[in-house]
């Protein structure tokens, strides 16, 4: 069967499609949070909590 | 014992457990008289039993214990839970020896066939899911559960959440191993690679693994430390992850609530993506996340020194998220599986060389500055290098997964060489570390019995390494490429036989390396016995001389 653009098969298929652009989005915001300069001193200390248990 | 000062009572949890285990015990005894098959009636003797004993041990510990729960801290300090983690230490132990030693017999089994004894209990076919589901799930995963609730605790600062969950979680999976376990020599299994058990124990486990999940979220959300440190990421991805695998891939009908024998709802190629998806995540999210937890907080533990880049531990996480889910079609290659599908597995999977020798340097860099103590320190010395194995691994894993290469290994003792560097040098030797620093710091030891002994466990069983993988890699490419010749007339070159036939002087190297894995381990289970039983008290914090109330 010829595939026909219909407004229900480009909402499905936005639907499936979508998550590949949003996922990217969400890692690039994750990267962005873990290289942003003003969280390095944050994480520089969260690198010694093994080390500074009681 | 004090006299308790407030009125002592039955927590809501210590009576409804007891209720629910009484009641579970009534229906085993039902469905053992109404059994289809011996193998489902003795499984249900035997949880009637385990309940019954549950609820002995339930109102036993109520008796025995002060009217208050004990309080979540002393003097200010928080007071760690580490009954279960001692439970879990020494089952983990236990179950390695018995699955190191099956693993032997079977590999000479493989060079030996007679050693079969041609009974059943005892083919290559029930005692190979025994030795995988016993090194995989009953040693790596007790490993985990121990030092999860070890790193969960020490890095939130608080008491493991729960007061019988925790034990309900330790003894449950131990239980579930042992209905595992004995249903694969009765023949009991749904033939899905490691995903053997059957229907009921596939209920059982779902229920600990949720309470386990629930323990250990319940830690991190009454945490004292604001900052939630990057290992018990991993152990919730762990966590988190193998429960969605496992209800994924085990949905079956029972031909009988009475029997043991079910049919899963996927089939035909659904059923093989399903299987696959699952199996390498248990392979991402079992044998990697979790691991990788214990890399982040042991290591740096060890060496005294902070992780080389916390900023690298958090991309490393979510890319490895990101990525793992999607590489499962790479064990489908040239199979009834969409092209499309092997191709995106493949792509997959060779995008996670990034993360994954991204963690690898993170956690061999967290050495720098302290790279003398790999000299003087065995323990350390076996937790950098299976850091290194672990990128070995990595890299052969996704080289393995290109089509053209796939073409050549799959199917062949390559790839039992692969998961066995992965195996035994990643998952065995990170394991073995994390025991050896957990066991005196939970026993409240100085140190271990001997270093010397873990020195001779380590070359040992590196050696044992080596003659495994090797051998395997030589078996395997000589298998790939006997398999795929053919002659100037187009005949295929060699009778499967023959093939077999070459592979035999390998088989008995690889044997020999897997006896050496074990024995290193037996030298390791006797050190660690010693450390608990002569080895030196650390000197106490003032717990001891806290007044009764």
């Amino acid at each position: 069967m010829k595939a026909i653009l219909t407004l229900d098969n480009l909402a499905s298929g936005l639907v499936t499609t979508i998550w590949t652009p949003v996922f990217v989005a969400i890692f690039l915001a994750i990267i962005a949070y873990a290289l942003w300069p003003r969280n390095k001193a944050a994480f520089d200390e969260a690198a010694h909590l093994p080390l500074r248990e009681e | 014992m004090s006299q308790p000062s407030i009125s002592k009572s039955m927590t809501s949890g210590e009576s409804g457990l007891a209720v629910v285990f009484a009641v579970t015990a009534f229906l085993c005894v039902i469905a053992s008289a109404k059994a289809l098959d011996a193998p489902f009636a003795f499984h249900a003797a035997l949880s009637a039993a385990a309940s019954l004993a549950a609820v002995f041990c339930i109102i036993n510990r109520y008796l025995d214990r002060p009217a208050a729960l004990p309080p979540a801290e002393i003097n200010g300090r928080p007071n760690y839970n580490m009954g279960p983690i001692k439970f879990s230490s020494v089952m983990a132990m236990f179950w390695g020896i018995a699955g190191f030693l099956v693993g032997l017999i079977i590999a000479s089994q493989l060079a030996w066939p007679a050693l079969n004894f041609d009974l059943p209990w005892t083919s290559f076919g029930r005692l190979r899911p025994l030795h995988t589901s016993a090194v995989i799930f009953a040693f790596g995963g007790n490993v985990l559960i121990a030092t999860s609730f070890y790193v969960v605790q020490k890095t939130c600062r608080v008491r493991l959440a729960g007061d019988l969950a925790p034990w309900f979680v330790v003894v449950g999976y131990n239980f579930f191993i042992l209905i595992a376990g004995t249903g694969y020599l009765l023949g009991v299994t749904q033939s899905k690679e490691y995903a053997e058990p059957e229907w009921y124990s596939d209920l059982w486990l779902t229920i600990v693994w949720v309470t386990y999940l629930l323990v250990f979220l319940a830690t991190i959300i009454k945490r004292k430390e604001p900052h939630i440190f990057v290992a018990n990421w991993f152990y919730l991805a762990f966590i988190v992850t193998i429960a969605v695998l496992h209800l994924g891939n085990n949905p079956a009908l029972p031909v009988s609530v009475f029997g043991s024998k079910s049919y899963i709802a996927w089939g035909g190629i659904q059923d093989a993506m399903f299987q696959w998806w699952y199996g390498h995540n248990a392979v991402g999210f079992f044998l990697t996340a979790g691991f990788l937890a214990i890399m982040y907080y042991f290591i740096p533990k060890r060496a005294e020194r902070p992780i080389y880049s916390y900023r690298l531990s958090i991309i490393h996480f979510w890319a490895l998220i990101f990525l793992y889910i999607w590489a499962g079609p790479h064990h489908l290659h040239y199979t009834a599986l969409p092209d499309w599908t092997q191709t995106l597995g493949m792509t997959f999977s060779i995008m996670l060389w990034m993360p994954s020798w991204g963690g690898m340097i993170n956690g061999l860099m967290t050495l720098s500055g302290a790279w003398d103590k790999l000299r003087t320190d065995p323990v350390l010395r076996m937790l950098v290098v299976s850091v290194a194995f672990y990128g070995m691994s990595t890299f052969e894993g996704p080289m393995m997964s290109i089509k053209v290469v796939n073409s050549l290994s799959h199917y062949t003792d390559w790839t039992i060489g692969h998961v066995h560097s992965g195996a035994l040098g990643w998952v065995g030797f990170v394991s073995f570390g994390a025991l050896y620093c957990l066991v005196p710091w939970i026993w409240n030891r100085k140190g271990l019995y001997s270093l010397k002994l873990v020195n001779w466990h380590f070359w040992i069983a590196t050696l044992g390494i080596v003659l495994y993988i090797s051998a395997m890699w030589v078996s395997g490419i000589l298998q790939g490429l006997m398999w795929r010749a053919y002659t100037s007339l187009g005949f295929l070159e060699y009778s499967f036989i023959e093939t077999v036939e070459a592979m035999h002087p390998f088989y008995i190297i690889r044997a020999a390396g897997g006896g050496l894995f074990l024995i290193g381990a037996l030298i390791m289970a006797y050190n660690l016995w010693m450390t608990v039983r002569v080895g030196e008290q650390e000197v106490q914090m003032p717990v001891a001389l806290q007044p009764a109330e």
